[in-house]
């Protein structure tokens, strides 16, 4: 079986074609599901079982199934209700990129909001009481106190869900999408070289993960200014 | 309020409080005037920490009743957020705020409790730093103190707040020997300021200087009480005689 190097570097630029879809991708992904992060932690962390349990709910469903599987369902099952049809939310949901974001958005939101949960629970008990006994309220607290350190606490466990966003994005080819991954399988459908065709989009994605990798390891020692080396 | 100064600041009447059905506290009474120094003393697990802790709702009694100032605390914020405006603690583990300078931990509570500007806060802030001896501290953040440092920069924080009351729970405990004195040197001149106080504290030397009143607590209950000299010379209960036989042999 031969092996062409040309035909990786060849194919690098033609992959960079699908690039912008699959940024495109991981930031809205990114930015709605912090987002419904923010708003599930709360949510869970309230205290009330009737917002924690539906919070709990959203967060077993949606860790507890392949995110190939739900694209499948939004893509090919949610069209099948009338009332889907007819709602504000079809515009959305008839396009595999909707579908895409949708379903990346709320896999990311049920893994962040545990992992933010890992950042709260992390925070010393100390520091409440300190704050109580000066007469901070709870929000005061949990903005001024907790937030900034379950930040730094969790920047690490936040940097992995990035990137395995980024690489869940490569799903979005599997509806017809043209992102990199996209991109990559139709190359390979002309030019029968799925090996160099694959590792070259392989390489791009190392270099968008060491991006994101590089970015967090400046904000989380940015973060940490204040811990004791 | 009360401006004589007879009518007590504090008072617990018949506190008791449980951790499910374990009684740490038993029946507590204690009367405080403004201006005294209260030290507690007694064996771990006595509930002196439980004790101090309900005088600023950190825990809630289960009976009994408990005045501060006039506000009784029941589960009313107001007179809980009213208590916790008059009363500053300080904890055994310094408890700063460690993503924020020295200066900031103590501008945060003027700024978001009592709504102070800025430029006003921080200056209050650096007066309060001279006053423990460490202004020169102020744009570092906690983790770069020693021990001594951090409690006198908690110390400050608490003051900050300009209270009427004092808490303190063991706050030489967690320090080297060699810094216990920089910060019972702060609290001997709050004493002198005429600083309401309620040391938790088993440093003894401490309590012969500056305390009015020596609290003795065993098993949840406040076994004896008096005034220094009385209280170190002439112990009338037995486990009182066996915890100061323990601890002055050291
Ligand atoms: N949150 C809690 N849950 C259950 N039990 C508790 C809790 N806090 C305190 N206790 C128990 O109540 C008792 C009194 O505790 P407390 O901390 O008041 O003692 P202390 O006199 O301050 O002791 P130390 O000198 O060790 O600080 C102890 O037996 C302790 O185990
Ligand atoms: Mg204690």
């Amino acid at each position: 079986m031969s092996f062409d190097i040309m035909l990786i570097v060849d194919s690098i630029p033609k992959m960079l074609v699908g690039i912008g879809l699959t940024l495109h991708l991981l930031l809205l992904s990114t930015v709605i599901g912090l987002i419904l992060a923010i708003i599930t932690l709360l949510m869970r962390i309230s205290g009330r079982w009737y917002l924690a349990w539906p919070a709990m709910t959203y967060i077993y469903v949606f860790r507890g199934t392949p995110i190939l599987v739900q694209i499948f369902i939004i893509y090919y099952g949610l069209p099948q209700f009338d009332f889907i049809r007819e709602s504000f939310a079809w515009p959305v949901l008839r396009a595999p990129f909707g579908c895409a974001v949708v379903a990346l958005s709320l896999n990311a939101g049920a893994y962040v909001s545990e992992i933010m949960r890992g950042g709260v629970l992390g925070v010393d008990r100390g520091l409440h009481e300190a704050g109580k006994a000066l007469g901070l309220k709870v929000h005061q607290r949990f903005i001024y106190i907790t937030t900034p350190i379950a930040i730094r606490l969790a920047i690490p466990a936040y940097s992995n869900d990035c990137i395995s966003m980024l690489k869940a994005t490569a799903l979005a080819s599997t509806v017809t999408l043209m992102d990199m991954t996209g991109v990559a399988r139709t190359i390979v459908a002309q030019t029968f070289a799925p090996y160099e065709i694959f590792i070259a989009a392989a390489i791009i994605y190392l270099v968008l993960t060491w991006v994101i990798q590089r970015g967090f390891g400046l904000f989380e020692r940015r973060m940490s200014r204040y811990v004791k080396q | 309020m009360d401006e004589g100064g007879q009518q007590p600041v504090i008072l617990l009447e018949g506190v008791s409080k449980f951790f499910g059905d374990f009684q740490a506290l038993k029946d507590i009474d204690m009367a405080v005037k403004r201006g005294e120094r209260i030290v507690v003393c007694g064996p771990s697990g006595s509930g002196k920490s439980t004790m101090i802790r309900c005088i600023n709702r950190l825990e809630e009694h289960d009976k009994g009743r408990i005045l501060v100032n006039g506000h009784e605390l029941t589960g009313d914020v107001k007179d809980i957020d009213a208590v916790r405006r008059e009363v500053g603690m300080v904890f055994q583990s310094f408890n700063l705020f460690p993503h924020l300078t020295v200066v900031e931990n103590l501008m945060l509570a003027p700024r978001l409790v009592r709504k102070t500007a800025k430029p006003e806060a921080r200056e209050i802030a650096m007066r309060y730093l001279e006053r423990v001896q460490i202004p020169e501290q102020a744009d570092k953040f906690p983790s770069q103190l020693s021990g001594g440092q951090q409690q006198r920069v908690a110390i400050a924080r608490a003051l900050c707040m300009n209270p009427e009351i004092m808490l303190f729970d063991e706050p030489t405990s967690a320090l080297d020997p060699e810094m216990i004195s920089e910060v019972l040197d702060v609290m001997v001149d709050l004493a002198r300021d005429g600083m309401t106080m309620i040391c938790v504290t088993h440093e003894m030397g401490f309590a012969r200087k500056v305390a009015d009143l020596v609290v003795f607590m065993d098993q949840g209950e406040i076994v004896e009480q008096n005034p220094p000299a009385e209280f170190f010379e002439n112990p009338r209960n037995e486990r009182t005689k066996l915890f100061l036989s323990q601890i002055l042999t050291h």
